[in-house]
């Protein structure tokens, strides 16, 4: 289980990497989303990897810290995609302006070279 | 508390007059002036208590932890200063009303000069070093702002920025060197330095304390080699010159000297260097002074001469030579100022300061004539003036240094004397001679009051030379006592001491003096342009400037080198930056056998990230060509990702993930409607392909590393104990069964407050950015999609839309779907506290049904029926949030303290009621305005485009052609 989603963890993040290398915009922006995922499932797996364990804490007594889930890395990965989603909206209409006004969808805002076919 | 109003005042004063009218040359005086004789009168108030031999203080606790008070502490040497600042300021203040030209812009000008003496008040008055240092720094600033008055001149600017850039890097070293001692002494309170003197001498810190305190302190006094931004800072009005440059900021260095004196003084490094510096300097001084053309120039070096002489006095160190140096700075205040004053006057009247120009004017204003001669012979050192005096006990000191052999630094003095004498004369001739009718204005006398402040000094400089035992002796002797404690020396401030060896040498620099200017002027030494035996490369404004530029060419070219423009490039290097600081820290505590795997490997969960693996993989590989294909792909890992929330015992994660694709993927479809086709474009070059393996490799570094920092993570797990606390505390102290709620809404609700924020900024920015956008032209028609002839809605117009809405039979169903989704927002929002949901979750389940709206009924459909404001609701929602922790406050407790209540209602039962409750609403509210005010405000885009083409002005839609 823990190679699998460290493996997971891996390939989302080279795919990321790869994309966020890219010169058009649109690759810039899903490589940023398949980095966020990358780094939220990251903070939560600082947690405990428990099944059947959601932290609800439903009585007083039965409040032991090994039954439940760790809830912090939670709260702060619940945190994270709200705010993911919000930088996604931002940087999206930065790079749909930034194609307007420069008539390239480059990062940089102009080619690199001249393209010779 | 007496001495906190003493340094609060002028600030508040500076703040209220930057306010006054442009032009308020009267009330702005008045006011600055009732500011500074305020605290005038509360410090002369003083005067018994401290010549007493009593200390005032005062205590503010501010960074207790830190062993950082504000402290204030007046002894005698503070309170001298304190009162040559406050007093000198005063008559500065009513000299500048007469002098400022109606037209300069006052408020300004009084509003700095109040906060230059807050600033130099909170140098001389500061009972702790790090305080110390910032006052010090203020001053600085204060004193740029001050010489940078005319800013619209470039001598200006320039000496501005040139006195800055070398009293704040002395400044900077000034810190250092305190946060040195501190560390030494073990705290920077001022008596405890002080009493430390053993510990910090014989510290091996010792040289580099007082290196880098002797940095500040001879910068800040223009010692040489910093002495060259004095003279370029007379570009200043000349009340400022009067202020700073007599009394106040370039005697900070020597007030810093001589406050650190117990502590550092006395050892052969010290002498050495500060009187060293002090020596060179005056002479120096002394000398350039001899050969300026311009008066304020004669005048600063003039000044930077005294000052050596003062640091030379404090670098001598025996206690008599110290109470010379006080006396000294004293009278050089006194008669400096004046001098100033009297230049001022002339440069008023006759429009000139240059030397070779101005002759004969005393005739026109004896009155300004004979205050300049008085305070001119001060300066010189003329008998029965205060001068004579202090420069009587410098020479006497003199004598102490060395052996009886060495005698080097009283020959040094009698020269300085002697250059004192001769630029004295050269001063004091333009009034006499023949009047030079070219400067095309024949002066007077000016107002009445504009005179007074200089009158005021010289006739303290007359009563101090003539009876000095009288009118400063009490004075000097506290000063001194609080520098030099029980080791305050006898001595006799008497005019006469009998024919000894200090009277002669004064004698012979008065002489000397004398028939060396009278020598020069009949060589004509006067009139040459540049100061004799001098290279010219000597000069230090250019030395400094080429020094300035050289260093910022060296950092454009390291910028050329090692910065791009090109995003792409950053990109790459930020990540060879992470993967370089991974390489560095490396994997040390790396122990995969120690660990346990706490499960076994499941079937389904590897089958699951197969697909999640598969999607992020083909989505980076179709990224470029195929966008749609791409997103849907990204679409698809996200939902991986959710699962594994959701396999992992995070349901809220994972409802939250579910949304949030959702969201964001229709934000991104409606995004790719304004991005033209990428069409693949023939065989990529060698270069590309270059490029591109290379990125690859990284990417794949990049994702072995994550994968063994994961395994790192997961095989050793963290015993949190504070997940244990919140745990624990949820359900008693929250008040609710869901701790990742609770967490949010709670526990860190500041934090969540803040992530809120942001949300509500980002959707504004977003608004505002789509408010001025100009999408790609090749974008701007109708998509092909839309005009296909399938499409009802290629022959729609936009009142049809209005009218019929865009899918009649879905946006039926879907408007009576409505309600049904809104149920289920609330259902998860009540429940949020106790069960997997909450704000969040709600919120964006609304703003998902309210989307479904407007894609099956139109945009323009719905803008039409809804009345759905999404920056109010923004803003309410905000609103509600912040409102509910600050309620806490009413009841006594901190920000977003949460309470509990339950309430029975009749039919429906206990009916949980947290405060908590009130917090999630606000964040549901804010959700919902922000999604909602960034979709709409991207889906209108479309709108506005669609209004264009049907008005007529069709352009042809882009050669569709199909991705290959």
């Amino acid at each position: 289980m823990e190679f699998i989603l460290a493996i997971a963890i891996g390939i989302l993040f080279a795919s990321g990497i790869w994309l966020v290398l890219r010169p058009r915009s649109f690759q810039v922006i899903i490589g940023l989303m398949l980095l966020s995922y990358a780094t939220n499932l990251f903070i939560f797996i600082t947690g405990k990897l428990a099944i059947n364990q959601p932290a609800f804490t439903f009585s007083e007594a039965a409040a032991a810290t090994e039954l439940f889930t760790d809830p912090l890395p939670q709260a702060l990965v619940l945190t994270a995609i709200v705010i993911g989603f919000a930088t996604t909206a931002l940087y999206l209409v930065v790079l749909l302006g930034s194609r307007g006004l420069t008539g390239t969808d480059h990062v940089d805002g102009k080619e690199r070279e001249v393209t010779h076919e | 508390m007496l001495l906190l109003t003493l340094i609060v005042l002028p600030f508040l004063g500076s703040i209220a007059a930057a306010f006054m009218p442009t032009h308020a040359r009267n009330r702005e005086a008045w006011f600055a002036g009732a500011i500074a004789l305020t605290s005038l009168l509360i410090t002369l108030s003083k005067y018994t208590v401290i010549a007493e031999g009593e200390l005032i203080t005062f205590q503010l606790e501010w960074i207790a932890q830190f062993g950082l008070n504000l402290s204030f502490r007046m002894d005698g040497l503070a309170w001298l200063f304190t009162l040559m600042i406050q007093g000198i300021c005063l008559l500065v203040i009513l000299y500048a009303r007469y002098y400022m030209s109606p037209k300069d812009p006052v408020p300004r000008f009084f509003s700095f000069l109040l906060a230059f003496m807050g600033a130099m008040l909170g140098v001389v008055l500061s009972g702790n070093l790090i305080q110390l240092v910032i006052f010090w720094e203020l001053t600085s600033l204060t004193s740029f702002l001050l010489i940078g008055y005319w800013h619209h001149r470039t001598d200006a600017r320039r000496g501005a920025r040139m006195a800055f850039t070398v009293t704040a890097l002395g400044g900077l070293c000034l810190l250092a060197g305190v946060i040195l001692l501190g560390q030494v002494v073990g705290s920077y309170e001022l008596d405890k330095v002080l009493a430390a003197r053993e510990l910090v001498v014989n510290h091996d810190w010792y040289l580099a304390i007082f290196l880098l305190i002797a940095l500040g302190a001879l910068t800040k006094s223009a010692q040489f080699p910093f002495h060259f931004w004095l003279p370029h800072a007379m570009a200043a009005p000349t009340p400022v010159s009067a202020y700073l440059h007599s009394a106040t900021m370039v005697k900070a260095g020597i007030f810093l000297l001589m406050r650190l004196w117990p502590v550092l003084a006395g050892t052969p490094e010290w002498t050495w260097i500060i009187a060293g510096a002090g020596a060179i300097t005056m002479l120096l001084g002394a000398y350039f002074a001899a050969f300026q053309h311009d008066l304020k120039g004669l005048l600063a070096y003039s000044t930077i001469s005294h000052l050596g002489l003062i640091t030379c006095l404090v670098g001598i160190g025996t206690p008599l030579a110290v109470v010379a140096a006080i006396f000294h700075t004293i009278n050089h205040a006194t008669f400096k100022a004046s001098l100033f004053m009297a230049v001022g006057i002339i440069d008023h009247e006759t429009g000139t300061r240059d030397l070779r120009k101005l002759s004969g004017i005393g005739r026109y204003m004896p009155y300004t004539a004979t205050l300049a001669i008085v305070a001119g012979a001060a300066m010189a050192g003329v008998p029965l003036l205060n001068g004579f005096l202090s420069k009587e006990m410098f020479f006497a000191e003199t004598l102490t240094v060395g052996s009886d052999r060495n005698i080097w630094l009283s020959v040094a003095a009698v020269l300085m004397g002697i250059f004192g004498v001769v630029y004295s004369l050269r001063l004091i001739k333009v009034f006499f001679g023949t009047f030079n009718p070219t400067i095309g204005i024949t002066p007077q006398e000016p107002p009445r009051w504009m005179r007074f402040p200089a009158e005021f000094l010289v006739i303290c400089c007359l009563v101090v030379g003539i009876f000095p035992e009288l009118s400063v002796g009490l004075l000097l002797s506290s000063a001194a006592g609080s520098v030099l404690g029980d080791q305050l020396p006898q001595y006799n401030l008497a005019i006469w001491h009998g024919i000894n060896i200090p009277l002669v040498m004064s004698f012979v620099a008065l002489v000397g003096g004398i028939l060396t200017y009278l020598e020069m002027r009949r060589r004509g030494v006067f009139t040459r342009d540049r100061t004799p035996l001098v290279p010219t490369w000597a000069n230090g404004k250019q030395l400094f400037e080429q020094a300035l530029l050289a260093l910022t060419g060296a950092m454009m070219r390291l910028e050329r080198i090692f910065g791009t423009r090109r995003v792409q490039r950053q990109v790459l290097i930020l990540v060879l930056a992470a993967l370089g600081a991974f390489a560095v820290i490396g994997f040390s505590p790396i122990s995969l056998d120690a660990a346990q795997p706490s499960s076994e490997l499941t079937i389904p969960f590897a089958l699951l990230w197969l697909v999640g693996g598969a999607c992020a993989i083909a989505a980076a590989a179709l990224a470029k060509y195929h966008r749609l294909a791409s997103l849907i792909l990204a679409g698809g890992t996200g939902i991986v990702v959710c699962l594994t929330f959701l396999w992992f015992s995070a349901p809220d994660l994972a409802l939250t993930q579910l949304m949030v694709e959702t969201v964001t993927t229709l934000l991104l479809l409606l995004g790719l409607r304004w991005l033209p086709p990428r069409l693949m474009q023939g065989k990529p070059t060698l270069r590309k392909i270059a490029r591109r393996s290379r990125d690859f490799i990284i990417a794949i570094i990049a994702g072995l590393g994550m994968t063994l920092i994961s395994l790192v993570v997961m095989f050793n797990p963290s015993s949190s104990r504070i997940s244990a606390f919140f745990l624990e505390r949820a359900l008693s102290e929250g008040g609710g069964s869901n701790v990742v709620n609770v967490l949010l809404v709670d526990f860190r609700a500041l934090d969540t407050l803040g992530e809120i924020t942001v949300l509500g900024v980002v959707a504004i920015t977003v608004y505002a950015l789509l408010r001025r956008f100009r999408p790609a032209p090749e974008s701007v028609g109708a998509p092909l999609q839309q005009l296909d002839p399938i499409d009802p809605a290629a022959r729609q117009t936009v009142p049809d839309q209005v009218s019929h809405g865009y899918l009649l039979v879905p946006s039926v169903y879907i408007s009576a779907i409505l309600p049904i989704t809104f149920l289920i927002a609330v259902y998860f929002f009540m429940r949020g506290h106790n069960l997997p949901g909450g704000g969040f979750v709600a919120g964006l389940i609304f703003s998902v049904g309210l989307m479904m709206q407007y894609m099956l009924s139109g945009t323009a459909w719905v803008e039409l029926k809804s009345r759905l404001q999404p920056h109010r609701w923004v803003s309410a929602g905000l609103l509600i949030a912040a409102a509910t922790g600050i309620g806490a406050w009413f009841v006594g407790y901190p920000l977003l303290t949460s309470h509990t209540a339950h309430v029975t209602l009749p039919g429906i039962g206990e009916i949980h009621l947290p405060s908590a409750f009130m917090f999630d609403l606000g964040v549901f509210v804010a959700v919902v305005g922000t999604t909602m005010l960034i979709i709409t405000a991207l889906a209108h885009q479309a709108l506005r485009s669609t209004r264009f083409v049907t008005s007529g002005v069709v352009t042809p839609p882009p050669p569709y052609q199909e991705d290959q």
